[in-house]
């Protein structure tokens, strides 16, 4: 495998897992949020402060990368509490806004010149790097799967779809809804902080630019695409999305046209997502298990 | 007998300056079952939403089992075992039959603190909601997606719900609206046999049919006053009922 593509599914393999994050969120939870950058950025910077200025190892620094980001979630699951729908996809936005002009404007983040110098990870006294990273990243994004899928058998995650289809009915039938929107929104952004962390340490050089608005959309986007509330759906969009722009640049100009004008069509021809209800995939699958479509 | 199960003391619900409640008081006694009729507009679904926790009361005292509830949000007032159905049906539209009663009948299993990481797709678990579909008529559905169901069944999937809490008190808010003449009979039979089973039951009802039918007692509301209790004969030839219904000048053949 040639560098370039290593790099490219490196990135890929990140960016599932804070998309797998969101999806707890938005899928399961039903709490819109487009500000899940933020929380991609808070893992990177934490990470990147811990391995620098603290001196600690990438492994020790990781549960309290995990710890802040999920408290971090926690503080700002609050919202989600009093507000619903738009309004709050507008207050994650102006999150996300917030999260990133700290990082830009307060010096002990490093300001406009960012993080650099971030030390590689070391496992087994290697340092880690090219397709032993990619291989590291697959292996977390393994294991966000399994807690993924864990979650949605667990009473916590039926808790999350009811308060999803119609919290007025959930909390009537005992489901706290404070408690398991802020579930979905630790368990979520502790996610993103994980990806966010191994983002930190594979790029070594991390500036507020990165975490913005447009992550957020462009994370958004996958976990639509692919399908919100289901497994797979994250990955796939993550997978589609970020081979995308590579498969056409020798497009050039005409490259984020196409991109655009391919989403535009999936929202028409598919609106539940690659792997969604009802789905071409999924109906597909079932005609070859010869069950009815 | 003596300490009834749910009391309700003077009772008000103020919305701005508009009294939707103004110091109702009635009791429910175990086994019973007392209807909640009135006009529309009368307070019905307020008082309901004072009950089972949605709103907190402007003044006044609820108490359940005898403790004191008003003021509880709803998920701890069905932890007490009080389950409630809507009168606009909410199911959880994308989940199966089936799965909207586990959400009810996990109940005990969401965990106290920490939220639970424990299974719900035990075995245990699913028979106990086939067995309670089994109880309302809905047992060939339960695989399908509650949204797709019709009207009739999911106010019987309302139903199967409220009893997975297994509550001891069950709030109907007018179950029967909507339904056709053969549903409303098999829902009558229901909700006898839920009381046969033991669990009291609070309802609203608009068929006056079906109100002085089923229920043993009426409390009649009308513009957030209690207008009358009593046994349905009572209420039925109650001249001040008659009048809230009628309006004045209302004759006595209202019945």
């Amino acid at each position: 495998m040639s560098e370039y593509s290593i790099t490219i599914g490196t990135l890929i393999a990140i960016q599932a897992i804070v998309a797998c994050g969101l999806n707890v969120i938005v899928g399961y939870a039903g709490q819109i949020s487009l500000g899940h950058a933020a929380f991609f950025g808070i893992g990177a910077y934490a990470s990147a402060l811990l391995t620098t200025a603290g001196g600690l190892s990438f492994w020790t620094a990781l549960p309290v990368v995990l710890g802040i980001t999920g408290l971090v979630g926690l503080f700002l699951g609050l919202p989600s509490l009093r507000l619903r729908e738009d309004f709050l996809a507008i207050t994650t936005i102006g999150i996300n806004f917030i999260v990133v002009s700290v990082f830009q404007y307060v010096p002990f983040f490093g300001g406009a010149l960012g993080i650099g110098g971030i030390p590689r990870i070391v496992l087994f006294g290697e340092r880690i790097r090219g397709v032993s990273f990619l291989l590291l990243s697959a292996g977390f994004l393994a294991a966000t799967l399994a807690i993924c899928w864990l979650f949605t058998r667990s009473w916590s995650g039926l808790a999350c779809f009811a308060l999803r289809e119609d919290e007025t009915a959930a909390s009537s039938m005992g489901v706290s809804p404070v408690r398991f929107k802020l579930t979905a929104f630790i368990l979520g952004t502790a996610m993103a902080g994980l990806g966010g962390a191994l983002y930190a340490h594979f790029m070594r050089f991390i500036s507020a630019t990165d975490f913005g608005f447009p992550m957020s959309v462009m994370i958004l986007s996958m976990v639509v695409l692919g399908g919100m509330g289901t497994l797979w759906g994250p990955v796939l969009g993550a997978l589609v999305l970020g081979i995308l722009p590579e498969v056409f640049r020798p497009l050039t100009d005409y490259r984020m046209f196409l991109y655009a004008a391919l989403l535009l069509m999936m929202i028409r021809f598919q609106p539940g997502g690659l792997l969604g209800e009802n789905s071409l995939a999924r109906q597909t699958f079932s005609r070859l298990k010869g069950g009815k479509p | 007998m003596d300490e009834p199960l749910l009391s309700l003391r003077e009772i008000s619900m103020h919305f701005g300056g508009l009294k939707a409640l103004d110091r109702v008081s009635f009791d429910l006694h175990e086994g019973e079952i007392l209807g909640l009729i009135g006009p529309n507009g009368a307070g019905k679904t307020t008082c309901f939403n004072t009950v089972s926790g949605v709103y907190r009361p402007t003044s006044g005292e609820i108490r359940f089992r005898g403790k004191r509830t008003d003021g509880l949000p709803p998920h701890r007032m069905a932890a007490l075992g009080i389950g409630r159905t809507f009168q606009i049906v909410r199911p959880f539209p994308n989940l199966t039959v089936l799965e909207n009663v586990i959400v009810a009948s996990g109940l005990s299993c969401y965990g106290r603190l920490i939220p639970s990481c424990r299974s719900w797709k035990g075995r245990k678990t699913r028979e106990e909601a086939l067995e309670i579909l089994a109880r309302v008529g809905l047992e060939i559905q339960a695989g399908q997606k509650a949204g797709l169901l019709p009207l009739g069944n999911l106010r019987r999937l309302e139903l199967a719900r409220a009893l997975a809490l297994k509550p001891h008190l069950l709030l109907l808010d007018e179950s029967f609206s909507g339904l056709r003449h053969e549903e409303i009979a098999q829902q009558e039979e229901l909700v006898r046999k839920t009381r046969e089973s033991g669990i009291s039951i609070l309802l609203i009802e608009h068929n006056m049919r079906v109100a002085m039918g089923l229920c043993d007692r009426l409390v009649v509301l009308d513009h957030g006053r209690k207008l009358a209790e009593g046994k349905p004969e009572a209420i039925r030839n109650n001249p001040e009922v008659i009048r809230a219904y009628l309006g004045k000048g209302g004759s006595a053949n209202a019945s």
